[in-house]
């Protein structure tokens, strides 16, 4: 069975370029990066080839690249150093869709005694800016806001934010880890202090991640040890991931211009033919979102169901339903939009790379009518192909926390 | 990706028994759309053999709640009334080679819609429905978390929770829950097969060996702290505090005071925990 890869939003393939790029980094080129010899100097000057390459797809310098083992481990060094550089300062402001990574770490801080302030959206996924400028106080140490959000695709304005939170002296990180390599990005023009990326999201392997942090922008270790990176992460580099991400960068640097061309034409596609079926919605904002990503909700069919349909023809997508969770509750992210329930549980994220093929475009749009027309078949709210009106369609409990 | 056996995934694409029967004798309809799965029943029945001649389902939901509605209507057809009341969740989880934990809930909506429809048939009230509302998110009763509690000798909230949806919401009804498995403990204990009505020494340490290592470690784990049972001696649970709480006399007590409360809710009210010190 050929598989159709729809689901770049969750990990990408490793590219054959990188991958060959990183395997003699196993064998010959083993040295430490540290050591006095010449197998340590020659490895030396691929890290800071690699540096470079990803410099230049972030458009900073190489000095303001710290490695890091996973988008996660960026976001928990930004965030403390911030916090642990301004003891004096006791809040900080995030958003109701980020990351378990921020969200689960500023709720430690609040446990700690700190002012959280969580920002709302809309229901297109959208910050109030006026919202955001009245939580900004004398006593704010930190803004951490996504820049791209990894279900619906949509973009904050983060630049923007960036320069407010500069005006007021305030640290400001953006988790970029869904939109570096997606869109392009000049961080030498911008006000942000620092900011995350994930090698797997953008086709180098999964175990590299990065944190830029602003030049002159004071820092504080997470990972303490050696005198690696400066003294700003200690461990000896992760080389042949080192070598893997700058290539993936180099590579990704030369596709964007694709990614907002074929792979949005493709996205696009895709999203309109979609949406022929009856009953469905796209969730988040049409307008500022990643080129790769459509979220749709295909209203009284449960997406957990959707998806073993669609992996039965090889497609991979994924769901903000409850049961593909886990948790029993649907995505944080379409519950703070407001999703009405009869959408959230049937809501497919399908996220595109440089990769897939308007032949595989037209295999899902193939494939993915029938399985809604099925799934709705079996479905006790569903009659006569429209909405029935079931008793089981309300929700009799009192102050839901599904419903909202 | 949820391990889903064989027959999980066959009847999930080829469900048995899809709409509704020709004339409805019974009709049980469980869930809601808000909560992620709902299961409408129906059944036909030969009155005066009082034997289920059809059973057919309609069901939004996963994947696993799909696969336990065919289950259960291939389960219960050509079945008495009664044989058919007879099945537990358990039974339908089973018959379909297993359904992982987190999935329980769906073979526990089955019964249930079973249930209702048998009450509908016979024109009774159903009896889970009884009961106080524990968990407000799901609508979860007391008289429903008893009835799998005890098929399931379920022991922690966690299994209560994928066994239910109970505390799967808000979670603000978890302290209830563990009141519930406390009750349902204790009485097991007394009335189960083979155990004695009295609680021997080597029970009641298992009790609080297990009392700690599933309710309060966890609890203490999750606030950076920890806790290990040293000895019992009579009344005394001899007992380590350590972690992030260890340093803190103020948390100390107020742990100390924690321990104290959950040990006798879950085993013995006169349990007195002292804190041993090498």
């Amino acid at each position: 069975m050929k598989t159709i890869y729809f689901d770049n939003n969750a990990t990408t393939r490793v590219d054959p370029e990188v991958f060959e790029a990183m395997v003699p980094f196993f064998q010959d080129l083993y040295g430490n990066p540290s050591s006095m010899h010449h197998k340590g100097g020659e490895v030396a000057q691929h890290i800071r080839r690699a540096r470079r390459q990803l410099a230049d797809l972030l458009g900073c310098e190489p000095e303001e690249v710290i490695y890091t083992a996973s988008g996660t481990e960026s976001d928990n060094t930004a965030l403390w150093s911030a916090i642990r550089g301004r003891p004096d300062k006791k809040h900080l402001v995030t958003s109701r869709v980020e990351h378990s990574a921020i969200h689960n770490n500023v709720a430690l801080l609040r446990r700690l005694g700190y002012l959280v302030t969580e920002l709302g959206v809309d229901k297109y996924g959208r910050l109030d800016m006026g919202e955001l400028l009245s939580a900004l106080t004398p006593d704010t140490a930190l803004v951490s806001l996504h820049w791209a959000n990894n279900e619906t695709g949509v973009l904050f304005p983060v630049e923007e934010i960036a320069g407010l939170c500069r005006e007021r002296d305030i640290i400001f990180h953006t988790d970029a880890v869904q939109a570096v390599g997606k869109i392009p990005m000049k961080l030498k023009d911008s006000k942000i202090d620092m900011l995350s990326l994930a090698g797997h999201k953008l086709h180098a392997p999964k175990g590299i991640g990065a944190l830029y942090a602003r030049q002159g922008l004071k820092f504080l270790p997470f990972m303490v040890g050696g005198h690696q990176e400066r003294g700003r992460r200690g461990g000896t580099e992760n080389v042949p991931y080192i070598v893997g991400l700058g290539k993936a960068a180099e590579l990704a640097l030369k596709r964007l211009p694709e990614e907002d061309t074929r792979v949005r034409a493709m996205r696009d596609r895709l999203e309109e033919g979609l949406l022929k079926i009856p009953y469905s919605i796209v969730n988040g904002d049409r307008k500022e979102r990643l080129p790769n990503t459509t979220n749709i909700s295909f209203e009284y069919i449960e997406g957990e169901s959707i998806l073993f349909h669609l992996s039965h023809f090889g497609i991979c997508a994924s769901s903000g339903s409850a049961c593909t969770s886990g948790s029993l509750e649907p995505s944080h992210v379409l519950r703070a939009m407001g999703v009405p329930f009869t959408a959230a549980h049937g809501s497919i994220r399908l996220s595109l790379c440089p990769y897939n093929t308007e032949d595989e475009v037209d295999f899902v749009l193939e494939k993915f009518p029938p399985i809604v027309e099925k799934l709705r078949a079996l479905s006790p709210f569903w009659k006569d192909g429209k909405p029935s009106d079931s008793a089981l369609l309300t929700c009799d409990t009192d102050n839901c926390s599904v419903c909202g | 990706m949820w391990e889903y056996s064989d027959k999980v995934m066959d009847h999930f694409e080829n469900p048995r028994n899809v709409g509704v029967v020709g004339r409805i004798d019974g009709e049980g309809q469980v869930g809601s759309l808000s909560c992620g799965d709902a299961l409408r029943l129906t059944i036909q029945v030969d009155k005066e053999k009082d034997l289920i001649e059809d059973a057919k389902f309609q069901t939004f939901g996963c994947a696993s709640a799909i696969a336990s509605s065919s289950a259960l209507t291939e389960m219960i057809k050509g079945k008495t009334v009664d044989e058919a009341l007879a099945i537990t969740n358990q039974d339908i989880a089973e018959f379909l080679g297993g359904l992982p934990r987190e999935k329980m809930h769906c073979s526990v909506m089955g019964q249930e819609a079973l249930e209702a429809a048998v009450a509908n048939y016979r024109g009774v009230p159903v009896k889970a429905a009884q009961g106080d509302v524990v968990c407000k998110c799901f609508g979860v009763t007391d008289a429903e978390i008893e009835k799998v509690v005890r098929v399931n000798r379920l022991t922690t909230v966690e299994e209560v929770t994928q066994f239910t949806k109970a505390g799967g919401g808000c979670g603000q009804c978890k302290p209830k829950l563990e009141e519930i498995l406390a009750r349902i403990l204790h009485q097991s204990a007394a009335e189960g097969p083979g155990k004695p009505a009295r609680m021997t020494a080597l029970r009641r340490i298992k009790l609080i060996e297990e009392a700690i290592n599933t309710q309060i470690a966890p609890a203490l784990i999750k606030d950076g702290g920890d806790i290990e049972l040293v000895d019992v001696d009579g009344p005394e649970v001899l007992v380590t505090l350590k972690g992030a709480c260890a340093s803190c006399p103020a948390s100390k007590q107020t742990l100390a005071d924690f321990v104290t409360d959950r040990l006798r809710a879950l085993v013995d009210p006169e349990i007195v925990v002292r804190e041993y010190h090498a």
